[in-house]
């Protein structure tokens, strides 16, 4: 990454593309990350939604976009970027556009599309090396329904799914390891709370030539239960407990772009959020706490 | 203008090649698959300038075929029966787009039970996608569909997908002699896509397909889908005109054979109408004043064309190749709703449904379905739907499962099947 604009957050696009007053809550970290991203990529892009929340960001007859957009279905967004890719690739290959119509195609969906119904459509576009940009919004849930559990929940969290007792039973699934085993041109991990090493990411995806795909981590007041005053600092802490790894995957090679040391507790991110709160209150369940430091740590321990 | 022996398949795929599409997304499905691999062959001896695509599933498939349809170019695809109905959500998606393109859907039944031969079920699931429909009864008319399908969707008064229908195995694997127009009398015919404002363009953004709130941009948005739905009846009016003056032959909406002077009509869809073309000659042979009538288009429904050309018969023979569990046939039910309170309406309409999973209707059949019907306009009272069987099929299925049971048993329990064996 050394040939980077973005070094600093003064280096950070000054300009600002994506219109407010749209239906998001506020405080929504899948938002802030598309505003940045946005700033980086520009206008000159088709985004290609699945159902999600960020489906409310068009709404007849207006849109924050200043570039072009297409709504497909929750299963399917990486078919309908295939399906633009290769109209605007014929068009440009018999000379009906002039290459300054060439649009970068921007697939944008959440983890419940992600993680699960969209996963065969994004495995497939990888296989046909579909030259396009995948963003991910992660919020952890199916958010846009009311926060029920996906498979991009985190182990233990209450969802309006599993909202007695402990929480949701399962493990967060590894995405970005699903995505980088397919071999893709590139793949990370970001958070809108560290701008500048999103900004880079968005960057040097633009700047490759096949699939790429970014998970952005999206911490959400409403369905994760805080603030939303505290959505960047929640965002930086994931990154600061090591919860959220900042990485990327080129080649066959993963890169650790943000690697705090020492890392903060767990403890430190779960407690600011309502959906975690059981873990403190009425008592500290120090067993469950330990089992998910536990995790980190020997993540951690393999990262080297 | 060449004339060659080929499958209800190929001359789809010839459709295609002569509409000189831009795009062919795919997905492999018996009895379907002949079609996009001849097109991929073309494609890769650079007989035909466009882009194939496989994708990793039919709603794959059918995204885009829409998403680059809105992106501005011609586009071509093919499925049939499960792989429909697996592309549903999209069939409905992309009619809203207004994203014009063809999709050839080769008929086959559904599962379960799980099968490879030719029903209507499958189309007739997408009956209410706004995608219209055309159903084709001969290898030659599979060929002309697709390229009046597309003068169809193209045209800005409709700007709707289309299926155009053939039989699997009756058409999609049956040899016909087919006449390929010549190219540059299509090109005239067609003439190129002008996507007008569907397109993506940087300097033209746009965003298509958005979210409304609320009914009223609903119901406004889907109300001028079903009005050009409707309005696509003139332009298949305008286009099989041009057609005939083209190509010198001509597809009406709905098709007519000896149904001017008949007192008994059959009415019907797709290849299994070239039987009841053969019945009604049997018929008329043995003095019986039989006709049948055939519906091309069935989304549009062409009440009117069909209103006219059941006016004052004594009674029609509705056989339906699908079955809506509960109802009946489905083309009964469309039938009596454009008839009921016309002043020439038939005095009876009968129900047959036949012909399911590539069962096939037999000419005493059709001969009793005419004499049942006329019986029953003696009567003045419709009989009561029948489900085309016969005995010797109930006895062919008595053996299966008598087999299946002795089966059954023995699995249960083997030990008495062995001391039996001793």
């Amino acid at each position: 990454m050394s040939e980077t604009r973005y070094r600093r957050m003064q280096d950070l696009p000054s300009t600002h593309l994506l219109g407010s007053g749209t239906a998001m809550c506020a405080g929504c970290g899948g938002l802030q990350a598309i505003q940045e991203i946005y700033d980086v990529l520009g206008e000159k892009t088709v985004f290609v939604n699945a159902a999600g929340c960020m489906t409310m960001l068009s709404v007849y007859p207006f849109t924050p976009f200043r570039g072009s957009w297409i709504y497909t279905a929750m299963a399917s967004a990486p078919a309908g970027a295939q399906g633009v890719r290769d109209a605007l690739d014929v068009l440009l290959a018999k000379g009906r556009i002039p290459p300054e119509e060439d649009l970068e195609v921007v697939v944008l969906t959440g983890d419940g599309s992600a993680y699960g119904m969209g996963l065969s459509a994004t495995s497939g576009a990888i296989d046909r090396g579909l030259d396009f940009l995948y963003v991910c919004y992660d919020n952890e849930g199916y958010g846009n329904t009311g926060q029920q559990s996906s498979a991009a929940t985190p182990h233990a969290a209450r969802t309006a799914s599993d909202a007695l007792a402990a929480g949701f039973p399962g493990e967060k699934k590894d995405l970005f390891s699903i995505w980088a085993a397919n071999r893709p041109a590139y793949v990370a991990t970001a958070v809108g709370a560290e701008p500048v090493d999103l900004a880079r990411k968005v960057e040097k995806a633009r700047g490759l030539v096949g699939p790429r795909l970014l998970i952005v981590l999206a911490p959400c007041p409403t369905g994760w239960d805080f603030d939303p005053g505290e959505g960047i600092e929640i965002g930086r802490l994931a990154v600061a407990t090591g919860i959220w790894p900042l990485k990327e995957w080129e080649a066959g090679r993963v890169v650790h772009t943000k690697v705090r040391r020492p890392r903060l507790p767990v403890e430190e991110y779960l407690s600011r959020q309502g959906r975690f709160r059981h873990l403190f209150e009425p008592e500290r369940r120090e067993a469950e706490l330990a089992a998910i430091q536990a995790r980190v740590d020997a993540y951690w321990q393999g990262v080297g | 203008m060449t004339r060659r022996l080929l499958t209800g398949n190929a001359a789809a795929a010839w459709g295609a090649r002569l509409a000189r599409v831009d795009y062919v997304p795919a997905f492999p499905i018996t009895p379907q698959t002949e079609i996009i691999e001849a097109l991929g062959r073309w494609i890769g001896a650079g007989e035909l300038a466009a882009r194939l695509v496989t994708l990793e599933s039919e709603h794959s498939m059918l995204t885009a075929a829409g998403a680059a349809a809105a992106t501005g170019v011609r586009v071509f695809t093919a499925t049939s029966s499960q792989g429909l109905l697996y592309a549903m959500e999209m069939l409905y998606t992309v009619a809203g787009w207004r994203a014009p393109f063809v999709l050839v859907n080769v008929s086959r039944g559904l599962a379960a039970p799980i099968t490879l031969e030719a029903d209507h079920d499958d189309v007739l699931a997408a009956r209410d996608s706004g995608f219209l429909q055309i159903h084709c009864s001969t290898c030659q008319e599979v060929l002309d569909s697709v390229l009046l399908a597309y003068r169809l969707v193209e045209d800005p008064r409709v700007r709707l997908p289309a299926i155009v229908n053939l039989d699997g195995f009756h058409l999609s694997f049956t040899r016909e002699p087919v006449l390929i127009p010549e190219p540059g009398a299509v090109d005239a015919f067609l003439g190129s896509y002008d996507p007008e404002n569907v397109r993506f363009l940087a300097s033209r953004p746009i965003s298509q397909a958005v979210a409304v709130l609320g009914g009223g941009p609903y119901s406004y948005f889907r109300y001028e889908m079903h009005r050009a739905a409707e309005a696509a009846l003139g332009v298949h009016a305008e286009a099989a005109a041009d057609f005939a003056r083209a190509f010198g032959r001509r597809w009406d909406a709905v098709e007519t054979w000896r149904a001017e002077d008949a007192e008994i009509v059959f009415v019907m869809l797709g290849s299994f109408a070239t039987k009841a073309r053969d019945a009604v000659e049997r018929l008329r042979a043995a003095g019986e004043r039989v006709g049948l009538v055939r519906l091309r288009l069935l989304r549009p429904f062409p009440a009117q064309d069909l209103r006219r050309a059941l006016a004052g018969k004594l009674g029609v023979a509705v056989i339906d190749q699908n079955l809506s569990l509960g109802r009946g046939g489905v083309l009964h039910a469309e039938l009596a709703s454009a008839l009921y309170g016309e002043p020439e309406a038939p005095r009876v309409l009968a129900s047959f449904v036949g012909g399911l999973g590539g069962r096939d209707i037999g000419a005493e059949e059709f001969r009793e379905m005419a004499a049942e019907t006329r019986a029953a306009a003696a009567a003045g009272r419709p009989p009561a739907p029948r489900l085309l069987y016969t005995r010797g099929e109930l006895r062919e299925v008595r053996k299966l499962q008598g087999i299946a049971h002795a089966e059954r048993v023995e699995v249960a329990s083997p030990a008495r099947g062995e001391g039996e064996a001793r």
